[in-house]
């Protein structure tokens, strides 16, 4: 099986995927399975291997899921196939309290 | 392929047969150092601690000290003191002592001088070496094994084959009777509440809570966010984003198994089963206090490739991503990246790493054994005296 154009999610409640593939440019096209369906999802960035892309666009203040649980949430809108990242998601734990 | 180790009088079974010379303060490194010089096949466990330190973290250092001691892969100790020390040669010794392996003290204070000292100590080991190379490796049982398990340089590999085939090989030794203790208290920050599904009660998950809302407190009262230091920048590369997803991803080394206790720092588990053990996820101080929980073997889950071993028990390397299998292959032991191509499923993977915990216990050298990696780092928390 090969892993080229391909990103996995782990649990279906996810709305962000992992790339298997080698890195992906801008523009392609990254195939995800949720489910039964392979679903199509356009690049908006430049992602490396292991890296997360959206599956859908988030908007600033929901919750990112992958495992089926809160990872984060987005710090920002979020939109479909962009790299979901430190850039762009906040953790809800271990913050520094403000002083 | 059969298992095989040292039997000690207590029961316990080491899967290595080493002499050690532990100080019991870090004043006393040099000394152990020319000991050491002297005798390369002796383990020298030089460490910081011993001296000037309060409450708590004196318990811990204490605590950890003996039970680095105790570890079942050591057939004897010498323990050495400079004389002065608030954690005492003669106290570790006879805590080590309670195994029943051979230990002995030396007080530089009590020898006069320092050749006096080494000159006493080099008589001491070399009758050490002579009686503990002549025990011999038998058959023995899984249940004897009490394996450690670690995660770090991370990635998102890591949650996806190495930690969930890890898991599966930790499954397999609690069936087969055995022990597994995993710990890294930050990286259940996020998971929680998955981890405490599986406590054999409501006591042992409030303790799961208890540390894992001191670790985050103490995140909170340093004034400055976990991210950066964990997830650390390696992490990061490697496409994690939080400590949540971190975390999410670390308990699946753990495998499926009820959570039977929750143990201190380097606290030696009583039973059989899965044990968590409370600590930081920086690797030195997460092995050493594996070390000191009596864990003959570590399987350490690695995305990006550490290097990291011990010393006292052989670290089996583990990773499940392609580019680190053949990049960094001098210091991996096993490749479950067939995971992600699609090529081998968890089991098989899982299989793959019971088998290499099986040979590395029973004499096969691990990577990190083999370059000799691995210094040791007793986890405190205060500022010392």
């Amino acid at each position: 099986m090969s892993n080229d154009s391909k990103a996995i999610i782990i649990d279906e409640k996810d709305n962000v995927a992992t790339l298997l593939c080698d890195g992906a440019k801008k523009g392609s096209t990254m195939q995800v399975q949720i489910g039964e369906k392979e679903v199509q999802v356009e690049m908006r960035d430049n992602v490396e291997f292991g890296h997360k892309i959206a599956l859908h666009d988030i908007k600033k203040g929901e919750p990112i899921f992958k495992y089926g649980e809160i990872i984060g949430q987005a710090a920002r809108d979020i939109a479909k196939g962009e790299h979901v990242h430190i850039h762009n998601v906040d953790s809800c734990r271990g913050l520094a309290e403000e002083k | 392929m059969e298992l095989t180790g040292y039997q000690r009088s207590n029961g316990q079974v080491g899967f290595r047969n080493y002499v050690a010379i532990l100080p019991s303060v870090g004043c006393a490194n040099d000394i152990v150092n020319g000991l050491g010089h002297l005798y390369p096949n002796v383990l020298v466990l030089n460490h910081r601690q011993g001296c000037g330190q309060l409450g708590i973290d004196k318990e811990q250092s204490a605590r950890t000290l003996a039970g680095l001691g105790k570890n079942p892969n050591i057939g004897a100790v010498l323990v050495v003191g400079l004389g002065c020390e608030s954690i005492t040669a003669n106290y570790l010794a006879n805590e080590i002592a309670k195994t029943g392996k051979r230990v002995e003290v030396l007080v530089a204070q009590n020898e006069g001088s320092n050749l006096n000292t080494l000159s006493k100590g080099n008589v001491i080991l070399k009758d050490m070496i002579h009686e503990v190379s002549n025990m011999k490796r038998t058959p023995c049982d899984l249940n004897s094994l009490t394996l450690g398990i670690k995660c770090g340089l991370t990635d998102t590999t890591s949650g996806l084959s190495s930690n969930p085939a890890t898991g599966v090989a930790a499954d397999r030794i609690i069936e087969a009777g055995g022990t597994v203790v995993f710990g890294e208290t930050p990286e259940v920050i996020g998971a929680e509440h998955i981890l405490g599904k599986r406590a054999v009660s409501e006591e042992v998950k409030q303790r799961l809570c208890h540390y894992v809302e001191l670790c985050e407190k103490r995140v909170k009262d340093s004034g400055v966010d976990i991210r950066g230091a964990n997830p650390a920048p390696g992490n990061i590369k490697g496409g994690i984003t939080s400590i949540e997803e971190k975390s999410l991803g670390a308990i699946k080394k753990a495998g499926s198994k009820p959570l039977q206790d929750v143990l201190a720092y380097g606290e030696v588990p009583e039973g059989k089963g899965l044990f968590f053990m409370d600590g930081p996820g920086r690797t030195p101080e997460a092995l050493t206090g594996l070390n000191a929980t009596g864990a003959q073997i570590i399987v350490f889950s690695t995305g990006g490739g550490s290097p990291a071993g011990t010393r006292i028990s052989p670290v089996i390397k583990v990773t499940g991503n392609s580019r680190t299998a053949e990049v960094r292959k001098d210091h991996i032991d096993v490749s479950v990246e067939g995971i992600i191509k699609g090529e081998m499923n968890l089991q098989q993977a899982g299989e793959r790493i019971f088998q290499e915990i099986i040979e590395v216990a029973s004499g096969k050298m691990s990577k990190a054994e083999v370059f000799g990696y691995g210094s040791l780092s007793v986890w405190n928390l205060g500022v010392h005296m």
